[in-house]
């Protein structure tokens, strides 16, 4: 393993942050928390930030001009430009807070499909898609008798892109893709696929609910169209996310919800919409999970997307290696060169679900079951797996912690 | 938590005692629990009394469910299918001997409401059909 590189985060210094981390899951089993791809834990930075909102500048946003109302909308204001400068957005304004990825993908798929999609037209997916980024495209080509095509995953996790100039030649007129997997882990060269459809004439969508938080993710060198990803991820709070897309797009886009904040003039019959980005925010938002979604981001800031990228790199690469050396113990995706911090594996003759059960009693948090991607499990021939997934806070005594736990599951089944 | 994986419940799991399929059987039924892709196919024959008289599963899944499985159908040979039908929760936690959270209970209950879906004649098996 390379530990050479100098400028590594302190780990145990990052752990003191997050108070959940100290907690014991029974008497004198502290947690062991590998499921950070489901959801991430929080630092009190994050936990703070919301307290305070709520403890000193609760009010209702863009509306009223009372003290806490214009606290409260420069807060939740200053979040988004946060979150604009953290993926390179070139305005803040092309930054559209959502629920979560999900929501953002459907906003996509309903506002700007809905506008511009044809009868007949087609669409471009992979096979390693969420559910997230699949059943709203479903929904679309179902109301609007639309084509789903598909790239392909090769037997190692990864995209099998030699297939894709003929997908393209059929004219799709969006791609849309995540860029990291979350249950293989693989991360999918966005920047190649971005200039190779738009070369086409199709914009591309990218899902990146799992890259976001982890590796450095830039916008503009990535040339997307859109951008989905939650916070509660990435170090912030559940129910709230954010949509990118580029300005002249969401400009040209219908409202998603109707309500208000999103108008500028109603009348009995009509309404015309708000501008960007509010167009987009219908009803009172999420504003002190918005704002958690900011501190979160400083956070990560701080600490550095690059070095939160390598610690995963070398935890991953750490656990790969020991997992294979586990008889029985099949790991699936790409080696650690091509992915991000996510183990997804089986273990023969014991199904998923008590794997995790039995390493719960070991106090380590893992997940069971398809993870949301059932099609790219049918392709594995798989029912379920069991994901062990990494964060900037998890360590390599875990590690070993989880492979321990592996051999208990082994004694019980054995 | 190691409770859960009581003896008897990991025998069943290795060598389950009603393993199979019944061809030709009186009543059949199958479902999965989308959360986890445990699949269970369930079969019963009956006498001319209402009796179950031989009882088969078939599928993949769990300890858990495939335990509760085997222990439920060994559990009600012998029974009418008015019994079956007032057969709830309690019954197969009882078998199990176990208690368990919200998510690991879809999985000990499943073979319940394949078999009582079936016995109902039922086109889809419902979370009410174990409900107390």
């Amino acid at each position: 393993m390379n530990t050479t590189k100098t400028d590594r985060i302190d780990v145990l210094r990052i752990r003191d942050d997050f108070p959940i981390l100290k907690r014991e899951i029974a008497p004198g089993i502290p947690l062991v928390y590998l499921d950070s791809t489901a959801t991430s834990q929080k630092p009190l930075a994050v936990i703070r930030a919301m307290n305070e909102y709520y403890e000193r500048n609760n009010a209702n946003i863009h509306r009223g001009v009372h003290t806490l109302a214009e606290e409260a909308t420069a807060q939740y204001e200053a979040a988004r430009e946060k979150i604009a400068r953290f993926i390179g957005a070139r305005k803040s304004r092309e930054v559209i807070f959502v629920r979560n990825t999900t929501e953002a993908i459907n906003l996509v798929a309903f506002s700007w499909g809905r506008k511009f999609l044809q009868r007949g037209d087609r669409i471009l997916l992979t096979e390693m898609e969420h559910h997230s980024n699949l059943v709203p495209w479903q929904m679309l080509a179902q109301e609007k008798e639309l084509f789903l095509d598909f790239i392909p995953v090769t037997n190692e996790g990864l995209l099998d892109l030699s297939e894709i100039e003929q997908f393209l030649e059929q004219k799709p007129k969006i791609v849309a893709i995540t860029h990291m997997s979350n249950v293989l882990g693989t991360i999918n060269p966005i920047r190649q696929i971005t200039r190779l459809a738009h070369a086409a004439g199709a914009l591309v969508l990218v899902d990146g609910a799992q890259s976001v938080p982890h590796l450095p993710v830039n916008v503009q060198d990535l040339d997307v169209d859109f951008l989905a990803f939650s916070a509660h991820k990435m170090l912030g709070p559940t129910g709230i996310g954010a949509l990118y897309g580029k300005e002249e797009l969401l400009e040209a886009m219908p409202p998603f919800l109707g309500g208000g904040d999103m108008i500028k003039k109603v009348y009995l019959r009509s309404f015309s919409p708000n501008d960007l980005p509010h167009k987009f925010e219908a009803g009172t938002p999420a504003i002190a999970e918005a704002i958690g979604f900011g501190a979160a981001v400083d956070y990560l800031s701080r600490v550095g997307m690059e070095r939160v990228a390598a610690h995963e790199y070398e935890l991953i690469g750490y656990a790969l290696e020991a997992l294979s050396e586990i008889e029985g113990v099949k790991v699936y995706g790409p080696s650690a060169e091509q992915k991000g911090g996510v183990a997804s594996f089986t273990m023969r003759g014991v199904h998923p679900h008590d794997v995790s059960q039995i390493l719960d009693s070991e106090g380590i948090a893992v997940r069971a079951g398809h993870h949301c991607a059932m099609p790219l499990h049918e392709k594995f021939g798989l029912p379920a797996t069991t994901r062990a997934s990494f964060y900037l806070y998890n360590t390599r005594e875990e590690v070993d912690q989880l492979v321990r736990g592996l051999a208990k599951v082994k004694k019980i089944f054995g | 938590m190691d409770d859960l994986y009581r003896e008897i419940i990991i025998e069943r799991y290795k060598e389950p005692l009603y393993r199979g399929v019944l061809e030709p059987h009186d009543i059949s039924f199958e479902d999965e629990n989308p959360l986890c892709g445990d699949h269970i196919r369930i079969d019963l024959r009956v006498d001319e009394n209402s009796r179950v008289v031989e009882a088969a599963f078939s599928g993949h899944g769990c300890a858990i469910s495939q335990a509760s499985a085997d222990l439920l159908l060994e559990s009600i040979i012998g029974k009418t299918l008015e019994e079956v039908k007032r057969l709830n929760k309690e019954d197969v936690l009882d078998l199990l001997g176990i208690e368990l959270g919200p998510v690991r209970l879809k999985c000990a209950l499943l073979p319940l409401k394949v078999i009582k879906a079936g016995v109902y004649g039922l086109g889809e098996a419902s979370d009410s059909l174990v409900e107390e």
